[in-house]
């Protein structure tokens, strides 16, 4: 990384591996606000009654965490510190095609979240991460126009960084670089990026509108004046469907990566990969009416989302075959990365197949709204999401700090949020199918036990992720020296040295094998002892 | 990897803008024909054409588009990347505008 | 050994290939290889942006099609409200502009300055007549009380003789208390469109101001005309909207 010392250097550089270290902070900084409401929730339902907190209070508090939590960490949270990081490597590349509008980008979602953390001290919103109208546009007197303002704002973060990595894939692979010897890491993100581009841009001129409505005070979406709810859900779910794998998809890149990695074979069915990458992101372009189904749709459009969205779920299958069928016979360790990885396997499985459950409109009807949701997509995004997003993180912790973490301590983390994790969410299932509806502050006393249950997970959970926090701080100054390639993983960035260069390669690297090649990695091995 | 020679850097080179310069002459005569079709647009609107009107409207601001897309824009001598991406623009768009307006559409029809 | 060593071998051999590619002219950024590369990804990087802008209006034409279609009288009487010559006369503006914008490029390409600043200097006039006209459309809706959300009335719909010049041209019935509600959300879009499309128009004009500046100092006409050229992309597609803005809002019905 650049040699330049001083805060002014950190804040105006265009370096692209500096921009994510930024984020880096700046994303965990905001998990632990989601992760600190969402221990208020857990609090909260400990007891039937609404005791620790108004009933109101507790609206502002489910509204926050989700807000803060997938605008604010999941949706940058791989692309903008990970993918940051090494995309530009991956392809061979000394930067990201536009340096200054990744600045930007940062900037943007400090701004972002400096706003809605405004909003949040100064009231909060209580209408849920989902603003429905008219309820948001009409019935409230929460700070939804300020909050409506950060999340615009931090929309833009995201297209500019989805917008950088299209033109930087596109344009900038190195001489040999051929579109299907890129690592699939690549190939995610690429997915990821064009739902950003395309989604967010509806999820901007929604708050808009919504901001619109409430100065104004005429009826886009209010019944009463005319206007239709289902409106906003439309166009609101446009962006925020395919937002879930804006989500998943780079995490699900990680996974790639580790897996070959870690069973030390190439990624079974490269191509059937890459492509279900891209027709993850075409085809969740098709499905956000299945979050309407009980909303007055026409029966048609129920018919047809719901076919829709269990095509979805085919290729993301697809992609858990073929990480199932890496390890299948191969060399299989188990460091961090792959612990968190094994963890994300089967917890995505669970959480995409309930995801089957829903797709079916006639289980939705009885499952929305219920604890069953709550469940199912936590089981994805954070079993799945944040697990890839740590198995990342601990992947190219040496690559991007030049130090490796303290392994049995991580391998120990990774184990205690497994645990935690299960404890939380599994009980939230049977508690969604017995009839618990989400987002209230009480709920009746049979569902104490499975309450309580969670709430012991939540908190062994949060011991989970307060420990790498703790590890890898540490390793910054303690941690052993890795070296250039501690994993002997293929790939452009394990070539070169740990911290790179500011300019990643002394020279542009020309690309002759294929990715995951281990042979190739064998015979530079060799070569390497030969000469010396 | 080994080291990168000229022929490497071929391939970069051969994706050079081959920089089409469009031609005046051809601005003049797509900016006659749009204002032609801006005329004909609002004469349209004076006639009665039921369910025509519509049709008719969007029919020629979708012509003036594709002229401006293609000739103003520069797309018609751009890349097959230019023209996938304005592709999958319009694409997009559509499936937001189609879709949710089938729900409006079949709302209709009823419970069956 | 580490694996650095492999790559410092390359340094040496790179040098001679080096030298023979990077002549690095002065505006090609150190991260691109070749100053196509840059142009290149600078012009496939606004097509993107360009893709953003198309869905952002998109919500809007979204909006606007399901309303029109469930409440089409009130619609067509409020847009009976717009004068069909300042809407006329503001396409035929902004398509000029894209021809005058058009040149610029061109002029830029053949480094002819003169002529690139004077289609610059066209383009940013046509721009502000533009916003002229908008601004006389605007006063007479706020004259006339037809702003949702600000004493909106919904007087000439009601009674459509109580306002004798959009009378005189139409004869419209008056509208049924319920429909003529409608008309509110009709002008709700109507602003909401033609503002973010003024918004866009005077980003548009501030950016060309800078243009006209930097033009005048020589600095699109080295061979460097990727910023005229991609402001251009910018600049042609807002007169599309307003291309498909104008039927829509204007025109929907002008017959008896």
């Amino acid at each position: 990384m650049s040699k330049e010392k001083g805060l002014l250097s950190w804040l105006l550089t265009g370096d692209h591996k500096r921009i994510a270290m930024l984020y880096l902070i700046s994303i965990t900084f905001f998990f632990f606000i989601g992760g600190a409401l969402a221990g208020l929730i857990r609090l909260e339902l400990l007891t039937p009654q609404s005791d620790l907190m108004a009933t109101d209070t507790y609206n502002k508090v489910f509204s926050m965490h989700g807000i803060i939590m997938i605008f604010f960490f999941l949706v940058p949270s791989v692309p903008a510190t990970i993918g940051n990081f090494v995309i530009p490597i991956m392809v061979g590349a000394k930067d990201l095609a536009l340096p200054k509008v990744n600045l930007l980008s940062w900037y943007l979602y400090v701004a972002a979240g400096i706003l809605g953390l405004y909003a949040m001290m100064t009231g909060g919103v209580d209408t849920g991460w989902t603003f429905t109208t008219p309820l948001s546009t009409h019935y409230l007197n929460t700070n939804v126009v300020t909050t409506g303002l950060a999340i615009f704002i931090a929309g833009f973060s995201s297209i500019f960084t989805g917008l950088n990595f299209i033109v930087t894939i596109h344009k900038m692979r190195c001489p040999g670089m051929t579109w299907f010897r890129l690592p699939l890491f690549v190939w995610s993100n690429y997915a990821a990026s064009i739902l950003m581009v395309l989604g967010t841009p509806v999820l901007a001129i929604t708050l808009v509108l919504v901001v619109l409505e409430r100065v104004a005070g005429i009826g886009v979406f209010d019944p009463a004046k005319g206007g239709d709810p289902l409106l906003f859900q439309h166009l609101f779910w446009f962006y925020s469907h395919p937002a879930v794998y804006i989500m998943i998809l780079p995490g699900m890149g990680v996974i790639s990566e580790t897996v070959s990695t870690f069973s030390r074979k190439r990624v079974f069915g490269y191509t059937a990969v890459a492509f279900s990458s891209v027709a993850i992101a075409v085809f969740g372009f098709f499905v956000w009416a299945h979050h309407m189904f009980i909303m007055g749709i026409s029966n048609y459009s129920m018919l047809v989302f719901s076919l829709l969205t269990m095509l979805v779920a085919v290729p993301s299958a697809i992609k858990i075959f073929n990480w199932a069928f890496t390890l299948y016979k191969g060399s299989i360790t188990f460091e961090t990365p792959m612990l968190y990885s094994f963890g994300f396997m089967g917890l995505f499985t669970i959480g995409g197949l309930t995801g089957v459950f829903l797709a079916s409109s006639g289980t939705d009807i009885h499952l929305t709204e219920t604890y069953f949701i709550v469940a199912h997509f936590h089981f994805v995004m954070v079993g799945g999401m944040l697990m890839a997003f740590l198995a990342g993180v601990h992947f190219w912790w040496p690559k991007m700090t030049g130090r490796m973490y303290p392994e049995k301590i991580s391998q120990l983390a990774a184990l205690i949020t497994f645990i935690g994790f299960n404890f939380t969410f599994f009980p939230q299932f049977i508690l969604g199918t017995l009839g618990m509806p989400r987002r209230y502050a009480t709920y009746p006393p049979e569902f104490q036990v499975l309450n309580v249950f969670s709430t012991a997970g939540a908190t062994i959970l949060g011991v989970g992720y307060l420990l790498p926090i703790l590890y890898l701080t540490w390793s910054l100054k303690y941690g052993e020296i890795a070296g250039d390639n501690p994993w002997q993983a293929t790939g452009l960035e394990w070539q070169i040295q740990s911290p790179p260069l500011t300019e990643n390669f002394p020279s542009i690297p020309i690309m002759d094998h294929e990715a995951y090649d281990y042979e190739w990695l064998e015979g530079q091995k060799e070569k390497v002892a030969s000469v010396g | 990897m080994s080291a990168p020679h000229d022929k490497d850097f071929e391939s970069i080179e051969q994706h050079e803008h081959e920089h089409h310069i469009v031609s005046p002459r051809i601005y003049l005569t797509i900016v006659c024909v749009l204002l032609i079709m801006t005329g004909l647009t609002v004469a349209a609107s004076y006639v009665e054409m039921g369910i025509f009107n519509p049709i008719v409207a969007l029919a020629i601001a979708a012509f003036k588009m594709i002229l401006v897309v293609l000739f103003f824009m520069h797309v018609k001598y751009s890349t097959k990347l230019t023209k996938l991406t304005v592709g999958a623009g319009v694409f997009t768009f559509l499936i937001l505008v189609g879709m949710t307006l089938s729900d409006y559409w079949t709302r209709a029809w009823g419970r069956w | 050994m580490s694996d650095s060593q492999v790559v410092s071998n390359q340094v040496v051999v790179h040098g001679a290939a080096e030298g023979a590619h990077h002549e690095h002219l002065p505006y090609q950024r150190h991260h691109f290889e070749t100053y196509a590369q840059q142009s290149d990804a600078t012009n496939f990087a606004m097509w993107l942006f360009l893709l953003t802008e198309i869905m952002f209006f998109g919500g809007l034409f979204t909006a606007y099609l399901i309303y029109r279609n469930w409440y089409y009288p009130a619609f067509v009487e409020a847009s009976h409200q717009l004068q069909i010559f300042w809407g006329t006369a503001n396409t035929a503006v902004l398509i000029t502009s894209s021809f005058t914008m058009a040149m610029g490029v061109w002029s830029a390409e053949m480094k002819k300055k003169g002529a690139l600043v004077l289609c610059l200097v066209i383009t940013f006039i046509l721009g502000i007549v533009f916003l002229g006209i908008k601004t006389i459309e605007y006063s007479e809706k706020i004259e006339k009380h037809h702003v949702p959300g600000f004493h909106y009335s919904m007087q000439s719909f009601l009674n459509p003789q109580s306002d004798p010049e959009v009378y005189k041209e139409y004869k419209d019935k008056p509208l049924p208390y319920d429909m003529a509600r409608h008309t509110e959300i009709y002008f709700f879009l109507y602003f909401a469109m033609t503002g973010m499309h003024a918004l866009h128009m005077i980003i548009g004009i501030a950016i060309l101001g800078f243009m006209i500046f930097r033009a005048r100092a020589g600095a699109y006409t080295t061979g460097h005309v990727t910023f005229v050229e991609n402001f251009g992309l910018y600049w042609h597609f807002v007169d599309i909207i307003w291309i498909y803005l104008f039927p829509l809002l204007y025109l929907i019905s002008r017959h008896q």
